[in-house]
């Protein structure tokens, strides 16, 4: 005996609409903060250091994964990196077409445990693993102090 | 050893460090919507709240009386057995006078609000409702109540369609 | 079964907002709990962490999300979840781990980070409630409280005062606690009864406030505390869950049925057949003043309606003969939800190991008991 042999008729089933409705302040946190201040500050990007383990984390964070040291050196992010991987997106969060796809990348550097997911501001044709990067940076006047400071990787000219 | 402790980690903020962004920080809004399928005794107990009736299911295993309506029996976990119409008058099995709104805004005419047992369910049987047409001094415990419903025009197959639960007089029925 | 016991504690400050994220709070109970056993990352087996719904700190699949800060990088690493029951459920889940024989030493890692969400973490508390039953009416979480206070005041004729009571002694117990939010020694009755009327019987010092905060714990075999010659440890002789319908205008709420079988369960698997004369002191979970008393009664400490008598009678005084929240409880300390379980199985941990310090009760202790509960659903230790 299941439920469904009760169910004579589905059509008449209602249903109940509602949002979850949530707002949200998210704090950079203790390292997250010395990321963010070099980056709206100074314009650079830092890492924090592993001297046991002999890591650089990029996002930078308070401690190691591995070895569960406190991490209090910090250290420069190399200017140049790489694309790791690469993807094209042709609809945005909403699924709503693009009128342009746009370019998003994992972003690595040399030496350095993790990476960043940004922009990567080349046209889709031209976007390929091992592309060596950098990162554009809004005007001084600008940042904030967020992920968003950063406007996306740009080719480095040679 | 962790008496040795001298300092406990953390850094606390003020509300002006977050709100005025004295340290860096990201805000987020996320924007979700659901539609819930009410199913088979929810649909049913939503229409026939439009019809100015309360409905229960009943178990024949453990002869209860089920309100809210479900298809199973919790206890017994087997089916339920057979639709069965039950009163709009009860019982006030709690209260509370509340000063806070959804979102803890302070307000000032307190809502009276509560858990009603339902004459015909098993016992303790019920729903949570408002309850009006008495003040805060007068809402007790035992107090016997009835559904005063929404007219019918205005009536959407939801627990609103009760306006509140008020007292039962004596000489009604 | 083997036999488990809790070997190392940690925990951050509590308090309405850090600047820690999530992962940050937990690393720093985490590695107080580790430096506390005299064991690093690399000694632990499994890792279990606990935290309360995902609305709260904003991220989803938090569990996920805090593993690094857990101690959970590439270990085997579980998150288990229960409302306010976590605060005490997640340790059962790391007993489980050990008791079986999976592992030899476990961390436990519980953690909120409320003040993520705004304006007040209330807010996302609206979506507990049954969507098309209880939502439609736009209620309150306090009103649960409320509802279920007055029920049980009005079952055993209990006075406001008498649940004053409970908010005044844990907010004095909190002040010898290093990590408190809300201790305060010069607290009476009067202060709370004339706070302000929040949900009547509800008022302002009747509840414990949303906090940020982390803890850790960590757990090992009997065969593994003997081989490292661990001094400090609290064996945990028993546990027991259980939850009742979640139908819950379905129930008379003076009494809370299903934590006294969670205790039953707990009691018979460590022998314990007189809980009030073998049990010493009591962690129960005491978001509001009353639920003490209700969930003392449950834990079966108390007969139905006695526990303000002897809330009255200074019996759960820190020097009395029940010392009940003598860690100041989440009334004084705070309530990051899942992590309380610093002042539950910390605070038992603690305690029987002789740490507590200005907290730690002035007479021998042997056998203590913590419980949590959530969501209208209960657990203990």
């Amino acid at each position: 005996m299941t439920f469904l042999e009760r169910t004579t008729d589905a059509r008449r089933f209602r249903q109940w609409e509602g949002n979850v409705e949530a707002d949200y302040i998210y704090t950079s946190g203790v390292a997250g903060e010395r990321f963010f201040v070099a980056l709206r500050d100074d314009g650079k990007m830092l890492a924090s250091r592993c001297t046991a383990c002999g890591l650089d984390y990029l996002p930078p964070r308070l401690f190691c994964e591995d070895c569960f040291l406190e991490l209090t050196e910090f250290v420069d992010v190399p200017p140049e990196g790489r694309v790791a991987a690469v993807t094209m997106a042709h609809l945005d969060r909403r699924g709503t077409p693009l009128s342009r796809p746009q370019v998003w990348a994992l972003v690595t550097f040399e030496g350095i445990r993790g990476g960043l997911v940004h922009r990567l501001l080349v046209p889709p044709a031209k976007a390929r693993v091992g592309l060596a990067v950098r990162a554009k940076l809004k005007a001084r006047g600008d940042r904030v102090g967020a992920i968003t400071d950063i406007e996306g990787f740009e080719p480095v000219r040679s | 050893m962790t008496q040795r402790i001298t300092k406990w980690p953390g850094v606390e903020l003020s509300a002006a460090d977050l709100n005025e962004g004295k340290v860096t920080q990201t805000r987020f809004r996320p924007n979700a919507k659901y539609a819930w399928s009410a199913g088979e005794a929810m649909s049913r107990f939503l229409a026939e709240l439009q019809n100015g009736r309360l409905i229960a299911r009943t178990c024949r295993s453990c002869k209860r009386i089920l309100f809210p309506p479900r298809m199973f029996c919790e206890v017994c976990f087997r089916p339920t057995d057979e639709w069965t119409y039950i009163q709009d008058t009860g019982t006030i099995e709690t209260f509370s006078i509340s000063y806070l709104d959804t979102d803890a805004k302070r307000i000032p005419d307190p809502i009276l609000v509560g858990v009603v047992s339902l004459d015909g369910a098993s016992p303790k049987m019920g729903m949570m409702h408002y309850f009006g047409d008495m003040t805060k001094d007068e809402i007790r415990i035992g107090m016997r109540v009835k559904a005063v419903w929404k007219p019918w025009e205005e009536r959407r197959g939801s627990v609103l369609d009760i306006r509140h639960f008020g007292p039962l007089r004596k000489d009604a029925k | 079964m083997r036999k488990v016991g809790v070997i190392g504690a940690g925990m951050t400050l509590f308090r309405r907002r850090l600047q820690e994220t999530g992962k940050e709070m937990c690393f720093e109970a985490t590695k107080m709990a580790l430096d506390s056993a005299g064991l690093t990352r690399a000694d632990i087996d499994m890792v279990v962490n606990g935290t309360a719904p995902d609305a709260f700190d904003g991220v989803h699949m938090k569990g996920e999300y805090l593993l690094d800060g857990c101690g959970g990088y590439r270990k085997p690493y579980t998150r288990v979840f229960t409302g306010g029951g976590t605060g005490v459920f997640s340790s059962i889940a790391g007993w489980w781990h050990v008791a079986s024989g999976l592992a030899d030493a476990v961390l436990v890692v519980n953690e909120e980070k409320m003040s993520s969400c705004q304006p007040h973490p209330q807010s996302v508390f609206a979506h507990i409630w049954d969507p098309i039953l209880d939502r439609p009416l736009r209620p309150n979480l306090v009103w649960i409280f409320a509802m279920e206070m007055n029920r049980y005041m009005h079952v055993h004729g209990v006075k406001k005062e008498d649940i004053a009571r409970v908010a005044v002694k844990n907010k004095r117990n909190a002040v010898g606690h290093p990590c408190a939010q809300l201790a305060d020694p010069k607290i009476t009755v009067d202060d709370v009864l004339n706070s302000e009327v929040m949900a009547w019987p509800v008022q302002r010092l009747d509840i414990s406030p949303p906090s940020d905060g982390a803890s850790a714990i960590v757990l090992a075999s009997e065969d593994f505390i003997r081989r490292r010659k661990i001094k400090d440890r609290a064996w945990m002789s028993g546990v027991g869950w259980c939850i009742d319908s979640t139908m819950w205008t379905d129930r008379d709420l003076y009494f809370p049925e299903y934590v006294a079988r969670a205790a039953q369960t707990a009691y018979k698997r460590a022998k314990i057949s007189d809980p009030r004369r073998e049990i010493d002191f009591a962690e129960p979970y005491d978001p509001f003043d009353y639920k003490e008393l209700h969930h003392l009664e449950g834990l079966l400490l108390a007969k139905k309606g006695e526990a303000p008598i002897l809330t009255r009678e200074g019996v759960t005084e820190r020097d009395g003969d029940l010392p009940v929240c003598p860690s100041g409880g989440l009334m004084g300390v705070g309530n990051p939800i899942a992590a309380t379980m610093g002042q539950k199985i910390g605070e038992l941990f603690w305690q029987l190991t002789n740490q507590a310090g200005k907290r730690q009760i002035p007479h021998e202790v042997h056998t203590g008991v913590a419980q949590a509960w959530g969501d209208l659903m209960p657990l203990w230790w």
